[in-house]
């Protein structure tokens, strides 16, 4: 780097005793990344081993108790669990391919919506900006309180168009993708911000040159705006898949242990969760972990594989 | 309608002197104007009304709640906010929820940012890699074994386990935001400060730092905000000293029968806050989410 070869340095270089300041600046590369390093190593590198040991052996009741290794006992356990597993992990992929592509597709329009500057736009911004940074609790029990099937807005509105009241979230079918709907409602704000800044960074040139040869809206937006917006695009998929995968919050506040009486909402995370902390089943989760660990590392590494394509 | 055409199609004299062209042109602006409007108008409401229906739901008695003929007439009450604030302690709890989420967002704030600056002007994308994978673990996995350690060292229930849980949470977003950070800052700077007699620490400390300023309120604020939401954490690490608020709230339904106007109350009690200071901090919430998204 051009800053260690400043002239301070090398002057002071060529010094024998070396004071403390001196070692520091030289040394500061690490000094400056070890601490924060060291921490996250002994909070997740050190969990994270302990995970892989704990899903090869039967470890359950307390985490104390002795266990027994039982290789990839848990691994085979867990994959031919047709019961409870399989339908989480689909109901996982269900939940975040739904929310992403609605959040996406929405996120998108409102985004070309505010593109261009004008009056009032500053309120509509506010607006956006709220249910991203409400709490997730409060906000499933908020939407607790709006759907609830007696009393609660949502059939009420619905009643004023004569649509029969439906069960939402006390609904076997109807659960999760009401819940659906609520981490749309939050999370689509996010999408419309990081597909705003994308917008906004774009060149006015390509949009001009195509009106110049006679592209009308739509063959401007398919065909110049997107192609240029997609690696924002795929930014946006990547960090709204990252916590969709991982949603924990509104499904346990809207419906507690185990996604409800007959697992409507119960995904991998919540699976695991309860494994360890309703069953106390430390060996079996940690495998349930690992796996979906791996699902994460995978869809992460396809959407980063397509990002460097398409640059 | 006509002062919401957008300054780019009023400026231009010529549209509006030669009438072949103000014909043609503003017709198209016109009309997806008010297109604009509609749906802007639409897409506020469905973010706001809920949010407005929670405040207007805390404010009613439990009575008034089931009645649908008081859904938007009715004679508002503090008394939700004044059973929860002083039967349910949630003074308590919000001390704890501010406390937790200041104290992690300081360490994080003095971990972070210097490792930021390191991976950015070192280009130590590796390290950085370990610290961002922070961002994709499940936190569950995490969850088992710090249970175990820390309640081995009797820290379970205690304010330094939480802190620690989300600062988890924290540095990741922290390094993430001020690394874009630094890696847009122009290295002369330093540089010319290190030709004028500084050291690379003390061009970290005197001009750097302060330059940086905006990078930390986006990222502190954020991460105050994510610890303040932080449920999972605190459901299973916080104990009946250091609840938090989202995990108070959580215990409103336990109970058999739920006290709507209490548990809305709660909730306002929780989101108010927070969005207040989103609402005068949004320049940087903004910048901070979108961190990072536009370097393709």
């Amino acid at each position: 780097m051009s800053v260690s070869t400043s002239p301070r340095t090398v002057v002071r270089g060529t010094k024998k005793p070396q004071s403390f300041s001196d070692w520091a600046n030289k040394h500061r590369k690490w000094l400056f990344a070890a601490p924060a390093m060291i921490f996250v190593g002994l909070l997740i590198v050190f969990p994270l081993v302990w995970t892989v040991y704990l899903s090869l052996t039967d470890s359950h009741g307390s985490v104390r108790a002795p266990s027994q290794f039982i290789g990839f006992a848990n691994y085979l356990e867990v994959l031919s669990d047709t019961e409870r597993f399989w339908p989480a992990a689909g109901r996982t992929a269900y939940f975040t391919i739904t929310a992403l592509v609605v959040e996406v597709v929405l996120g998108m329009m409102i985004a070309l919506l505010l593109w261009r500057p004008f009056r009032g736009e500053k309120w509509v911004r506010v607006a956006i900006l709220l249910p991203l940074v409400a709490t997730p609790v409060a906000v499933g029990m908020m939407w607790r309180l709006i759907f609830d099937p007696n009393m609660g807005f949502a059939n009420q509105m619905l009643g004023w168009f004569g649509i029969p009241a439906q069960p939402w979230l006390s609904g076997q079918s109807t659960a999760l993708p009401t819940t659906i709907f609520m981490d749309i409602w939050q999370w689509t704000p996010m999408v419309v911000l990081i597909l705003l800044a994308g917008l906004t960074s774009l060149s006015d040139e390509p949009d001009e040159a195509a009106r110049m040869d006679g592209a009308n809206a739509w063959q401007r937006f398919f065909f110049v705006t997107l192609p240029l917006m997609m690696p924002t695009v795929i930014v946006a998929i990547l960090l709204r898949s990252i916590d969709a995968l991982k949603t924990f919050d509104i499904l346990y506040a809207t419906k507690g242990k185990g996604g409800g009486s007959f697992h409507e909402v119960e995904t991998l995370n919540i699976y695991a969760y309860g494994l360890s902390f309703d069953y106390n089943e430390y060996g079996l989760s940690s495998a349930v972990l690992m796996i979906f660990f791996f699902i994460i590392i995978g869809v992460m590494w396809m959407l980063t594989r397509r990002k460097k394509g398409s640059k | 309608m006509s002062n919401q055409l957008s300054t780019l199609e009023r400026q231009p004299p010529m549209t509006r002197r030669d009438p072949a062209m103000a014909k043609r042109k503003p017709l198209g602006v016109r009309v997806y104007t008010r297109f604009r409007f509609v749906a802007l108008a639409v897409v506020v409401l469905s973010l706001l009304a809920p949010l407005a229906w929670l405040v207007a739901s805390s404010l009613k008695t439990n009575v008034d709640i089931y009645d649908a003929s008081k859904t938007f007439f009715f004679v508002p009450t503090l008394e939700n906010y004044a059973n929860v604030l002083t039967r349910n302690n949630y003074f308590v709890f919000i001390f704890n929820s501010f406390w937790v989420a200041s104290a992690s967002t300081i360490l994080s704030l003095i971990l972070g940012v210097p490792a930021a600056y390191a991976m950015s002007r070192f280009t130590m994308h590796r390290s950085a890699l370990v610290v961002l994978m922070a961002r994709v673990i499940p936190g569950i996995s995490l969850l088992v074994p710090w249970y175990y350690v820390f309640s081995n060292m009797k820290m379970v229930g205690g304010f330094t386990v939480l802190i620690l849980s989300h600062m988890f949470v924290a540095l990741p977003l922290i390094v993430y935001i001020m690394m874009s950070y630094f890696d847009s800052m122009p290295l002369e700077l330093e540089e010319s400060a290190q030709v004028d007699g500084l050291t690379p620490i003390g061009a970290f400390r005197r001009i750097t730092l302060p330059l940086s300023v905006g990078g930390m309120a986006t990222a502190g604020i954020l991460s105050f905000i994510f610890s303040w939401n932080n449920f999972m954490f605190a459901l299973v690490l916080s104990g009946s000293k250091t609840k938090t608020l989202p995990v108070a709230i959580f215990d409103f339904v336990s109970y058999a029968s739920i006290d709507w106007g209490g548990l809305m109350a709660a909730a306002t009690v929780v989101t108010v806050p927070i969005m207040v200071i989103a609402l005068f901090t949004q320049k940087y919430i903004v910048s901070g989410m979108t961190a990072g998204a536009t370097k393709g």
